[in-house]
């Protein structure tokens, strides 16, 4: 039952082939039996899983199902579940017990999904390795001496290991996309605005956004169709309809104009993946699709805006944590300062310490026009070399991450190095626009992520052009050894 | 440009953080790295740039100001570390 895709498995369930109670506890099975090796999930929810199993048989049963009743699907551990520990990844919310369910949980709730728990993370979305979380580091599931990328590594992890058939994410700046790309698996980040951030815990409030991964293109679809639209809870989220996804899936590739930016394609790109995308990019061309070369000329400015932008945000959000409230308090305060600095101190890991430290430097008095604004100057030259390319084109089309997945531990001291990790995905969070990724085949045994990227509101043309994708290649069909 | 160990303590102060005299040399190496690394902002050509501060150079929402929220104070008060009759207890403010 593990290696078919939801699309699938709906269909098993609409004919009676096995009850969601009987597909919940085969995943749940799983994840007792596999997760030891993976550590994808901070808390596996098997009480409450069942029981919402229970309740979507009953509906089953009565004819009142929808396209997602039944299915199970994971949620990482920065989307407030309520009575469930929320922990984002942190000492700091270890004992946060959620009052209140966030808006992506609540709508794919109504729609009858089974959540099967919560997945481990980067310490509240900071990382591109999933070793910065409290709960210890996830294993790539192609080979666990590997990362499995971040922040959202435990979803992707769960999913490219069969633990759950499709699991929710967020990126900020890579964090759905980068660990879809190195575990395999197909995960899509739409436009900003687009998925309620109500409930979602806050990183940077400008770039934040909620996704999906998922085993294909159409799976992605459905999931995101649920979980998309207006939510006056988020002051950001953006009023204008949501597409039917999965109706629109079936467009011919036949005269897509797909934009290659050169910079993706320089000094940097590890061959193996080069030649994987290369691979991947001929196969739009087989189907009509017409290429041609663009260029993004200040997307060298995105690692440096990024790592102004999203510090200085992020220690604005995580000064909420101060001990009093709700969180992590130091014991014995000497006084109240004592008690923030060291509730903060202690609860808030390296990593996380880090970007407070940068971004509240770079707010500071005397250096917020040198960082910040010019942070956001440069953010402004970013976006419009997008706006200028998608007059010419449909889509851009290039490597997710311009190399597989890294030896876990290898970069953990070199903060800059690690960063630079990212530098294929965080212009699409500066700009706010959707992006996606695709498995593309392998280098050297491990997987290759096909970063495709749309203009604002477009993620059903890249889901259609992902599926059409799908439809003549079978690499998001592979399993890690042992999985399938 | 390099952060000094003095300088460190004085950003984790304004972010009330609490760190290790034995960690403040290592954060200092680190922060300068970083602080180096996004240095590099400074060679872009800005004159005259509108500083964008959201990807979709929104209007702020506005809603009727109307009470929408009902009391969760007991609720939300069992995350919190130590509260009484209601109130939040934080260590002795005035002596």
């Amino acid at each position: 039952m593990h290696d078919k895709t939801l699309s699938e498995l709906a269909a098993g369930l609409s004919k009676g082939e096995f009850s969601s109670e009987e597909l919940t506890r085969h995943f749940l099975d799983r994840i007792e039996r596999l997760d030891g090796g993976f550590n994808a999930f901070v808390t596996p929810t098997p009480e409450q899983a069942l029981e919402q199993a229970r309740a979507a048989d009953g509906l089953i049963a009565a004819g009142k199902a929808g396209p997602l009743t039944g299915l199970p699907l994971a949620h990482k551990d920065i989307f407030c579940t309520r009575g469930v520990k929320t922990s984002c990844g942190s000492k700091m919310l270890d004992n946060f017990v959620s009052p209140y369910d966030a808006t992506v949980v609540e709508r794919l709730a109504e729609a009858g999904v089974v959540m099967l728990g919560k997945t481990n993370m980067d310490e509240f979305a900071m990382g591109s390795s999933n070793e910065t979380s409290y709960y210890g580091p996830v294993k790539n599931p192609w080979d666990t001496a590997k990362v499995p990328g971040g922040s959202s590594g435990g979803s992707a992890a769960a999913v490219a290991a069969r633990l759950a058939p499709a699991a929710t994410g967020t990126d900020t700046g890579g964090s759905i996309r980068q660990p879809a790309a190195l575990c395999g698996i197909t995960g899509i980040k739409p436009t900003y605005g687009r998925v309620s951030r109500w409930g979602m815990i806050a990183f940077a409030s400008s770039l934040d956004q909620g996704g999906v991964f998922a085993r294909s293109a159409e799976d992605a679809a459905l999931v995101l169709g649920a979980m998309a639209g207006f939510d006056e809870r988020d002051s950001t989220s953006v009023e204008q309809a949501v597409p039917d996804y999965a109706a629109g899936l079936e467009q011919p590739l036949k005269g897509l104009k797909v934009g290659l930016p050169k910079e993706f394609f320089g000094e940097g790109l590890d061959d193996g993946v080069r030649a994987a995308v290369d691979a991947a990019i001929a196969v739009l061309k087989d189907q009509g699709a017409e290429l041609r070369e663009v260029s993004l000329p200040n997307l060298g400015l995105s690692v440096p805006t990024y790592y102004v932008i999203a510090p200085a945000e992020c220690s604005s959000n995580l000064s909420r944590y101060d001990g009093v409230r709700f969180g992590y308090r130091c014991d014995n305060p000497r006084d109240l300062e004592d008690m923030y600095k060291r509730s903060r101190g202690e609860g808030f890991g390296v990593e996380v310490q880090r970007r407070i430290l940068v971004g509240t430097y770079a707010l500071s008095a005397g250096y917020y026009d040198a960082y910040y604004l010019k942070a956001q100057q440069c953010r402004r030259l970013i976006s419009e070399d997008f706006r200028k390319v998608f007059e010419d084109v449909d889509i851009l089309v290039g490597p997710t991450s311009p190399e597989t997945a890294f030896g876990l531990g290898e970069r953990a001291d070199d903060p800059v190095k690690m960063y630079l990790s990212d530098i294929n995905t965080l212009a699409v969070n500066l700009a706010g626009l959707p992006g996606m990724s695709i498995p593309a085949g392998f280098a050297a045994g491990l997987p290759v992520g096909l970063q495709l990227i749309g203009n604002y509101f477009d993620e059903g043309r890249l889901l259609s052009v992902a599926h059409q994708y799908q439809q003549h290649t079978d690499w998001h069909r592979r399993a890690p050894e042992g999985l399938a | 440009m390099s952060l000094s160990p003095d300088q460190v303590r004085h950003i984790a102060h304004l972010a009330r953080l609490r760190i290790d005299d034995g960690d403040v040399q290592q954060y200092a190496t680190n922060l300068s790295r970083i602080v180096d690394f996004v240095d590099q902002l400074g060679q872009a050509d800005t004159a005259s740039v509108t500083p964008m501060a959201h990807p979709l150079d929104m209007v702020q929402r506005l809603r009727d100001d109307e009470v929408t929220e009902s009391n969760h104070r007991d609720e939300y008060q069992k995350n919190a570390p130590a509260t009484e009759a209601g109130l939040y207890l934080v260590p002795r403010v005035i002596e």
